[in-house]
């Protein structure tokens, strides 16, 4: 078995004003046949009104053991967050 | 959706204790386990056997059901099979997908099914007979594998639980048509009531049956409770199990085949009868009635699927050259 079929990520909007969310992965030869097994695998109760499939080949991802040096740095700027900031309550929503 | 008891997972790991003791501590914080990050080789291997089984149990199960389709006694019958029986398709692959992440291929995994050295749940190699075994098959295969994969939500491994929640939304149609099917008979003719009783004397141990081996003889239970792979015992679903399953069968006035079962106030659950494990062995180990079948319709359509594969990675070949020139 030595021929193996690509992999494909499955991206889906659940309705229209949300944006495309990942579902799940499947094995298709190119990108026609993986748009119609996305619909039949993973839009058989109306889950969906558009479907996005990538090659998982082509994604390009963080490395996981750099996760702490890329996203722990934001722990500690609690200055970019609104409640941050003393606003006395005078003024009224802000 | 038809996980049982794992069948011959072997947690043994070699990893230095202070790995093993990091790694227990994200478990008992209830941390999910994804893809990339480290993991005992021990976790690795159960959940690649487990997730396997578990999605090859999902394909050689739509064939038992697959076989009333063309037969089903009305068009609203058919149209819930058929869709039922495409739902089962669509779990094994959302699983195989999540044993993927794992570092498994689907054509490895495909082999190892079709070569019999991976197992499938047991109760897809008993025959279905009648109309009857599609109601029951939903009922009582489907309520099994429920009390099995609602725990399974919350399993350790991130893309397990996440396709486990998938499934168990699917899963309660399964069941309820399955009931509705008994009902129905249950309600008709002597000869529809008699149809319903003879599937259900047959199911009724199968089912039990699917939740594993005993909590005493499950020897690699312990482990899989500690990584979060597993929730609840086998004999605890089992339980459960019954006890949801006794007042179902009484409503339809059907009898469990079962002498010995009755409820223990002190427990406060249903006991029941020895359940013959040497049969649960002689068919896992490949001498059920259907086994061979099973695995042969597999390779047959593995098989016979051949060269639509080879011609649509060919196509997906010369397109791409094709395009490539036009650029
Ligand atoms: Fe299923
Ligand atoms: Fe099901």
């Amino acid at each position: 078995m030595a021929n193996e079929t690509p992999l494909w990520e499955v991206f889906i909007r659940p309705r229209n004003g949300l944006s495309h969310k990942h579902v799940g992965s499947l094995h298709a030869a190119d990108e026609v046949l993986a748009l119609n097994a996305a619909r039949d695998v993973y839009t058989r109760r109306s889950e969906g009104t558009s479907i996005w499939v990538v090659r998982s080949s082509q994604i390009v991802a963080s490395d996981p053991d750099q996760a702490e040096e890329n996203f722990e740095p934001t722990g500690d700027k609690i200055y970019r967050h609104p409640t941050f900031y003393d606003i006395p309550e005078e003024v009224g929503h802000m | 959706m038809y996980s049982q008891g794992l069948i011959g997972a072997d947690g043994s790991t070699e990893e230095t204790q202070e790995f093993l003791d990091a790694f227990q501590k994200r478990i008992d914080a209830e941390e999910k386990i994804e893809p990339n990050d480290p993991m005992p080789e021990g976790y690795r291997r159960t959940l690649v056997r487990q997730i396997g089984q578990h999605a090859h149990s999902e394909i050689v199960g739509m064939l038992p059901e697959g076989n009333w389709i063309t037969r089903a006694p009305s068009l609203r019958r058919k149209a819930a099979l058929l869709a039922k029986v495409q739902d089962e398709g669509g779990h094994g692959l959302y699983l195989y997908s999540a044993a993927e992440t794992l570092g498994v291929s689907r054509e490895q995994m495909t082999e190892e099914l079709l070569s019999g050295k991976a197992k499938y749940s047991s109760i897809f190699n008993y025959p279905t007979l009648s109309w009857a075994d599609m109601g029951t098959i939903g009922w009582l295969v489907d309520g099994a594998a429920i009390m099995n994969q609602i725990p399974l939500c919350r399993c350790s491994f991130g893309p397990y639980a996440r396709a486990m929640i998938r499934v168990c939304k699917e899963e309660s149609f399964h069941q309820r048509q399955g009931y509705e099917i008994v009902m129905y008979l249950a309600r008709g003719t002597k000869e529809q009531r008699d149809m319903a009783q003879d599937s259900l004397n047959r199911w009724w141990w199968p089912s039990l049956m699917m939740f594993g081996p005993h909590d005493a003889d499950s020897a690699h239970s312990e482990q899989s409770m500690e990584w979060k792979i597993k929730r609840f015992s086998n004999d605890a679903l089992r339980q459960k199990f019954i006890d949801a399953t006794v007042p179902q069968a009484e409503f339809l006035g059907l009898t469990l085949p079962d002498p010995d079962l009755k409820w223990n106030d002190e427990k406060g659950g249903y006991d029941h009868g020895p359940i013959d494990w040497d049969e649960f062995w002689r068919v896992v180990k490949g001498d059920g009635v259907m086994n061979r079948d099973r695995v042969k319709a597999r390779k047959k359509a593995w098989d016979d699927g051949a060269w639509v594969r080879e011609a649509a990675l060919a196509h997906a070949v010369k397109r791409e050259a094709r395009m490539q020139a036009a650029e």
